[in-house]
């Protein structure tokens, strides 16, 4: 295809949109919300991840065994817990490492109330597994497990915290499929009604050029590069408030909330922001693109 | 080089705009389709156009068989033909150079070609020291010569004019005749369809006469 041709179409694009700069207008901020609640929602749903992925490494399941039960025992149990699949790490605890966990936890700076204690160790019988697993989502079902074997006291895990963190995940996935698929309507109904006026604009342009024997591309390209242009800009303008938006609110709620920074850290913008873009723009452009299509498609047959 | 064989049309509606047509059209001839409004004279050059399709019969122009023709062709096809309209269907935001340019432009020529062909055009039609005007600063029968150039800018084998003296008085309808007769010598053919007696009479040629969508007559004045 010809340079000329190419940059033919374009302009008459460019120029499809000035002439009705306010059906463009409406239909690139509808692109534009459509986008920044998807930017959103995904920087959201990046950083629950994130979370639920930290609590995979630093949450883990601990299994306390009978007070009676020997150490070669509690090793056998853990050789047949380890070869489930789920799991990720095994630490074993022994009573005496738990013991001098607990004292250099509580008794720092008073190591004097430790030595009361001499050769009696107050957590003997508290050998413990603490379990790992690959997935969050596999914790109570092995929690379970553990609980139904023989030589099993105790299986401490915080179902409740994850859990809640596994079905908000769900539910801001939902609501911002929701939310998005109706935005995703609404900007194409709007791209839709922008094409069909500039179509009727230059409805004797495209009259002439199918008499002189221009093709359906020719006839359709101004109108899809119109609808292209529109879908882009639309997506642009969102990325670029969100890269401000989302390094400026890290940073605020960084100073202004103290959360344990090994389960929560904002994902850094570097991080996110490639595959956030590509698909932003993939995404305003897909809806100009097809919107411009499937309209332009009823109004240009040769 | 045009060729009808027993073309029948009939509209959606149910009207029969065409019955039986035959006719047979030889390179660099030029031919008057006349008849009254609605005798089927303008649907005959859709047909010609593929802008409508026949009920039945055949349609043969510079050896493409119309009704077999697949439509990804129907662009090549049409660029064999130029077609002039009594409104002139000129784009009043765009001047004479680029009215006449536009039709380079939608089928992919070079900017070279557009500027060796464009004033070609306008020095036939005799509008070369107008190329910057805007349609609406030209007469009729100027804007009548703009879109001759634009339809022949792409050296069409045959020109298709529907009603092109309608809209003007009788000197400019003159002047536009003699133009066709004019590109009809230099080879185009040339099908001019019209309802104007006396504009045939002026002129003389071979005259095909519709009345109810069928041929009545077929004869040299």
């Amino acid at each position: 295809m010809r340079i000329n041709v190419i940059w033919y179409c374009i302009k008459q694009g460019v120029k499809n949109i000035c002439r009705n700069i306010w059906f463009s207008l409406a239909s690139i901020a509808t692109i534009s919300a459509c986008v920044f609640l998807f930017c959103l929602f995904f920087s959201l749903i990046a950083n629950i991840q994130s979370t639920i992925k930290n609590m995979e490494d630093t949450v883990g399941i601990t299994v306390l065994f009978d007070e009676d039960l020997e150490e070669a025992d509690i090793l056998a149990l853990g050789t047949a817990i380890g070869s489930r699949s789920e799991i990720k790490e095994m630490v074993y605890v022994s009573a005496q490492e738990a013991w001098e966990e607990f004292q250099a936890d509580y008794f720092v700076g008073h190591e004097e109330l430790a030595a009361g204690f001499a050769q009696d160790n107050p957590l003997a019988g508290s050998a413990s597994y603490v379990i790992y697993v690959y997935h969050i989502e596999d914790q109570d079902r092995l929690a379970s497990y553990l609980q139904a074997l023989d030589g099993v006291r105790q299986v401490n895990y915080s179902h409740k915290v994850i859990e809640g963190f596994a079905g908000f995940n769900r539910v801001v996935s939902l609501l911002s499929l929701a939310i998005i698929g109706v935005l995703l309507a609404v900007a194409m109904f709007l791209i839709s009604n922008t094409i069909s006026v500039a179509a009727a604009f230059r409805k004797r342009e495209s009259q002439i050029m199918r008499l002189v024997g221009a093709t359906n591309f020719m006839i359709r390209a101004p109108f899809i590069v119109e609808g292209l242009l529109i879908g882009i800009t639309g997506a642009v303008i969102p990325l670029a408030g969100i890269y401000i938006l989302y390094s400026w609110a890290a940073g605020y709620l960084a100073a202004r909330f103290s959360v344990p920074s090994e389960i929560f850290s904002f994902v850094p913008i570097e991080n996110i922001y490639p595959v956030m873009m590509v698909t932003a723009l993939l995404l305003g452009g897909g809806i100009g693109f097809w919107g411009s299509f499937f309209t332009i498609r009823k109004y240009s047959k040769v | 080089m045009i060729e009808f064989l027993d073309v029948c049309m009939t509209y959606d509606t149910g009207n029969k705009a065409l019955r039986n047509i035959n006719i047979a059209i030889g390179d660099k001839e030029f031919v008057f389709i006349m008849g009254r409004s609605g005798s089927g004279k303008s649907t005959l050059l859709k047909l010609l156009t593929k802008e409508a399709e026949p009920a039945s019969g055949q349609i043969f122009v510079n050896n493409w068989d119309l009704g077999r023709m697949k439509k990804r062709f129907v662009p090549k096809y049409r660029r064999s033909l130029g077609v002039v309209f009594q409104d002139f269907q000129l784009l009043n935001d765009r001047n004479v150079f680029e009215n006449v340019a536009f039709a380079q432009r939608v089928i992919g020529a070079s900017s070279r070609t557009i500027r060796e062909t464009v004033p070609q055009m306008l020095k036939l039609v005799g509008l070369s020291s107008k190329y910057k005007y805007l349609p609406q600063q030209l007469s009729g029968g100027e804007q009548q010569r703009v879109a001759i150039a634009r339809a022949l800018v792409n050296r069409p084998e045959v020109l298709l004019a529907d009603e092109p003296t309608g809209n003007l008085d009788y000197e400019n309808a003159v002047g536009i005749i003699r133009l066709l007769q004019d590109i009809n010598r230099l080879g185009t053919t040339v099908v001019m369809v019209t309802h104007s007696q006396e504009i045939v009479d002026q002129t003389g040629g071979r005259v095909v006469v519709l009345d109810k969508g069928q041929i009545v007559s077929d004869e040299i004045c």
